[in-house]
């Protein structure tokens, strides 16, 4: 049974798509049949951090204006053979993206899919609310930080009000994913703790990412970071979330990333 | 003014979750409301207009949020027809 994520967020900035080709990234590696979708018209980037902009041919709006067949828009990662994405188009054509389309394109790619991620576009309207409507289970990237939490909130709000599952009556299930968190400011009083962010968010938590030079190292040369260095102290974090996902019981540890004896003798500032 | 600023532990996640708690708690309780507002308007609208002519634009409802105790205010602006003064018994 496919499982329809939408990774979301409200404010701009936060690492929705990071998360998105991270997560999707984790869960093929571990042979999981993943499509993460771009959701921000107009705005697409997800093809830039995922290494694959070069080979977009046909996008999400030319399959919900027919043009082409789904099969035709998806691109096949080059790393992992179990990971596709579906591009969104590069221009203003928002129009198209009508709301019997999307859950068309959704059902059709939920009976190839074991996973189909949804990457939404920044803010509340109409390209968010898309990319939430027909999801099972919402993650909401949220920074340490109180603009990003309050947008959160709203975001939590919409969840459970405007999308499918919420007008049946039935239980949207949310986490929260908290990115470029910094353990030790947290610990000083200088940035909210997680534990802050969950209690006035009241909703459960995924994974905390903590923030790392790796993530821009990445999606510089175009590569999901579980795959650019699986070692990294970002990488770990998500394939500990990604699991999760999957059911597995992981204990909420912060990764810190593994310094070598050279590294601490000589460099102490050396991430 | 501290003797020692550089000593100052400033614990600034504090006021941010102070702050979040109290800007949220208000925005869920208006923005949960803003729903209640449009349907109550809509009620009393239809019913007025079951009796005398009126616009949507002359029903006001709103919230005055006390400590203990809040009003609901209703405001309905009946014109009189053709400057008419109304008829008895209204």
């Amino acid at each position: 049974m496919a499982k329809v994520l939408v990774v979301t967020s409200g404010k701009g900035g936060v690492g929705k798509t990071t998360s998105t080709a991270a997560l999707g990234a984790a869960l093929a590696q571990v042979g999981q049949k993943v499509v993460v979708v771009d959701f921000d018209v107009g705005l697409r980037n997800l093809d830039l951090v995922m290494g694959a902009e070069r080979r977009v041919v046909f996008d999400l709006i030319n399959v919900l204006q027919g043009t082409v067949k789904l099969t035709q828009a998806l691109i096949r990662d080059k790393r992992i053979e179990t990971l596709w994405l579906l591009p969104a188009s590069q221009t203003r054509d928002k129009d198209a993206l009508t709301e019997n389309g999307v859950a068309g394109v959704i059902r059709e790619l939920r009976s190839k899919f074991d996973w189909v991620i949804c990457d939404s576009p920044a803010g509340n309207e109409r390209g968010a609310l898309l990319a939430m409507r027909f999801a099972d289970i919402a993650i909401i990237v949220t920074n340490p930080e109180v603009s990003s939490v309050r947008d959160s909130d709203r975001i939590i709000g919409m969840l459970d009000a405007k999308t499918e599952k919420a007008e049946k009556g039935q239980r949207m299930e949310k986490h929260i994913l908290i990115t470029r968190y910094d353990p030790q400011r947290a610990a000083r009083g200088e940035m909210l703790h997680s534990d802050d962010v969950i209690a006035i968010l009241s909703t459960p938590l995924l994974g905390i990412i903590p923030e790392s030079q790796e993530v821009l190292n990445a999606s510089n040369v175009g590569m999901p970071v579980t795959l650019s260095n699986p070692a990294s102290a970002p990488a770990r974090a998500y394939v500990d979330a990604a699991r999760r996902l999957s059911g597995d019981d992981v204990p909420m540890i912060i990764p810190t990333e593994r310094r070598g004896l050279l590294d601490k003798l000589f460099g102490p500032r050396a991430a | 003014m501290s003797v020692f600023p550089l000593f100052r532990r400033r614990d600034t996640a504090r006021v941010a979750r102070e702050r979040l708690q109290t800007l949220l708690s208000h925005e869920r309780a208006t923005l949960g409301q803003s729903d209640l507002l449009v349907v109550l308007r809509e009620e009393i609208l239809a019913v007025v207009a079951k009796h005398v002519i009126v616009e949507f634009d002359h029903v006001q409802v709103r919230v005055d949020r006390g400590k203990t105790v809040s009003a609901l205010e209703i405001n309905v602006k009946v014109p009189h027809p053709a400057g008419m003064p109304l008829a008895a018994g209204f």
